[in-house]
């Protein structure tokens, strides 16, 4: 059993190897104008921090909701969905009036959307599945195809000419950072942290399962739909900055779950945070300024998270 | 319950209307009655419109086939090509073979997407062997992901080597470039069915287990390898030639087997029909759709199929006679 003093050295630990990641980050091969590149670099830095936060918390939560250590949101079609709606409202506006609208707008539009319509999904897939695990994300995977389907759809409809543009969303992105949305994501961040920090006790509770937390005076049905707000919040935050990254979030948790199996979320949250950060922003130095390729870090983190969900799902068979 | 008789005289009534249609629509104006008066309608109909046509019938037949054959095998509804490796690590062996020996063949492009498709498939039995039998759902899913996890290497060679425009038409499969001459492989995508034809009744027998097929002496290894054989080479000429078309080896063989119970010798020439019929009809939405540009026949089958395989989750189990 280890000890929170144990907890605490382990986020002290990530949190220092995070900083020295960062700082080579910024400063590592710079040539030329430093202004530029730090204010380059900070963005990126900014954004990676973003996402790692908003994938780690997200599945966190989503794990915490469904009491089981092989779910994420991106497993279960949440991003694609998210891509779907978008594509919706750019197919209801126009291209032209949707260009027009700015990101705060669009957002503010898209992101209740993809509210109502995650909990629509996860009581579908959840009310469907009757428990059995298997079934639940096969159907979430099915689900997502469909949206992806449905999305590249809409977007042929939309424009042909413009369609190979509209198709790069659907690989991950951690190369080019689109300022306003940043500053979305970075409020979203902010408040959501406010009210999980609040909530960090209650959801040590939900963690012993629906009856428990109900006998321990848990407003189950109410927190569990307001988690589900909230990831779906995150999910559009990460989603809109990079793209969907079905495993990132599953790679982090079983990161998270082998390094100190009994924490409690007071410790697990920031570790989810930092665990995802050090991952995106080591990743990126090594992958973009050392061996100097572009955009195949969210391939590898897929490639991975893969083979650890692979691992998880035959652990547990056997 | 229809008797497969029945299924075959719709889907045989059916399959001449929509090649008439499939042939007729498109972007050049194409008149029946110009054949034989107007040299250009008839090259039109020779070079483009009938190899086309010809094309998704065979790719419609044999991939039902194929997914068939899987689920039998390995006695689970939810499996098809897709969802074992296969399409993914065909699509690898073409990337390679194309990264080293641009000047390679078709067939030789085939022949070593055939053979990766192969070994991607039995890695994929391992893992299989793994889990219980009787966790239905944990085995497509499992599969589900294997798939991907080759994708993903396959799209890291592609952005390493300046190719993802080459695996763009892979994965997503789409008929607008098949013309004369370049669709001929699929041909042997139809030898390879009726091969699986002449042998279904031992697959049913390997379908129950080593055990039982060796007692009533059939070749077990035998038949798995045979087995794993065609679907590897049907699976690998349609992603040579057109690319990858999701969910019909999931879709058409559940529907049959819902209509006419399980038995492969019957239920395979309804199983080929009834996949032809499904790819000619969604290959005709998708031209009619948004004309003069198309829609890959793929996203229409992904928007069907993902959806009547949803049904198929959910629907109240069905007792089936084995």
């Amino acid at each position: 059993m280890p000890s929170p003093r144990s907890g605490a050295r382990f986020l002290g630990v990530l949190g220092i190897l995070l900083i020295i990641a960062s700082i080579l980050f910024m400063t590592y091969g710079v040539k030329g104008s430093w202004d530029f590149v730090l204010q380059l670099r900070g963005k990126k830095l900014l954004m990676l921090l973003t996402v790692a936060y908003a994938v780690g918390v997200s599945t966190l939560l989503f794990q915490t909701l469904t009491h089981n250590p092989i779910l994420t949101p991106g497993l279960l079609g949440y991003d694609s969905l998210y891509l779907l709606l978008q594509t919706l409202t750019l197919f209801i506006f126009g291209a032209v009036g949707y260009a027009s609208i700015g990101a705060f707008t669009k957002f503010t539009i898209e992101a209740p959307l993809m509210m109502a319509a995650s909990l629509l999904l996860f009581r579908t897939l959840t009310r469907n599945s009757n428990g059995d695990l298997a079934r639940l994300i096969l159907t979430g995977t099915i689900f997502g195809v469909m949206f992806r389907s449905f999305n590249s759809l809409l977007q042929r409809l939309i424009d042909p000419t413009l369609f190979t543009v509209a198709q790069t969303s659907y690989f991950a992105q951690f190369t080019s950072v689109n300022v306003s949305m940043l500053m979305i994501g970075i409020t979203v961040m902010l408040i959501s942290t406010i009210w999980i920090w609040r909530m960090r006790y209650q959801l040590d509770v939900m963690m012993l399962g629906r009856n428990a937390s109900i006998a321990l005076g848990i407003n189950y049905p109410r927190l569990s739909r307001n988690i589900l707000l909230w990831i779906a919040l995150l999910v559009s935050v990460s989603t809109a900055l990079v793209g969907p990254v079905s495993f990132f979030g599953l790679l982090i948790c079983a990161l998270v779950n082998a390094c100190t199996p009994s924490m409690t979320h007071r410790l697990r949250i920031p570790a989810a945070f930092l665990m995802a950060a050090l991952i995106l922003v080591c990743g990126q130095l090594i992958f973009e300024h050392v061996l100097g390729m572009q955009g195949v870090l969210s391939v590898v983190i897929e490639f991975c998270g893969g083979l650890v969900f692979l691992w998880l799902a035959l652990k547990r068979q056997s | 319950m229809f008797r497969s008789s029945q299924i075959n005289a719709i889907n045989i009534l059916l399959l001449p209307l929509l090649l008439i249609i499939s042939i007729s629509i498109g972007a050049a104006a194409f008149h029946w009655s110009d054949v034989f008066s107007n040299s250009d309608t008839r090259s039109l109909l020779i070079y483009s419109r009938l190899p086309r046509s010809l094309a998704i019938i065979l790719t419609g037949a044999t991939l039902a086939v194929a997914g068939m054959v899987l689920q039998i095998v390995l006695r689970n509804r939810f499996l098809e090509p897709n969802m074992v490796g296969a399409t993914q690590s065909a699509a690898l062996g073409i990337l390679l073979v194309s990264i080293w020996f641009p000047q390679a063949t078709q067939l030789a492009k085939m022949s070593c997407a055939s053979i990766v498709a192969l070994l991607g498939m039995t890695l994929f039995l391992f893992l299989f062997r793994r889990l219980p039998p009787h966790r239905q759902m944990m085995i497509p899913l499992i599969g589900i992901i294997y798939g991907s996890i080759i994708e993903a290497l396959v799209n890291f060679i592609g952005v390493e080597t300046n190719t993802l425009q080459l695996l763009a038409v892979w994965f997503a499969g789409d008929f607008s470039a098949v013309l004369a001459g370049r669709y001929e492989l699929l041909w042997l995508t139809g030898l390879m069915a009726l091969v699986i034809y002449f042998l279904a009744d031992r697959l049913t027998i390997a379908g129950l287990g080593q055990n039982i097929s060796t007692s009533l002496g059939i070749n077990y290894a035998q038949m798995m390898w045979i087995s794993l054989i065609t679907v590897a080479m049907i699976t690998a000429i349609v992603v040579v030639t057109v690319g990858q078309i999701p969910f019909i080896g999931l879709v058409v063989p559940n529907i049959v087997s819902r209509l006419a119970g399980d038995r492969l010798r019957q239920n395979l020439p309804s199983v080929a029909l009834m996949g032809a019929n499904a790819l000619l009809v969604c290959d005709i939405i998708g031209r009619i759709i948004d004309p003069p540009y198309e829609i890959p026949v793929s996203l229409i089958f992904g928007i069907v199929g993902t959806m009547i395989f949803l049904y198929l989750l959910f629907r109240k189990p069905t007792v089936h006679a084995t």
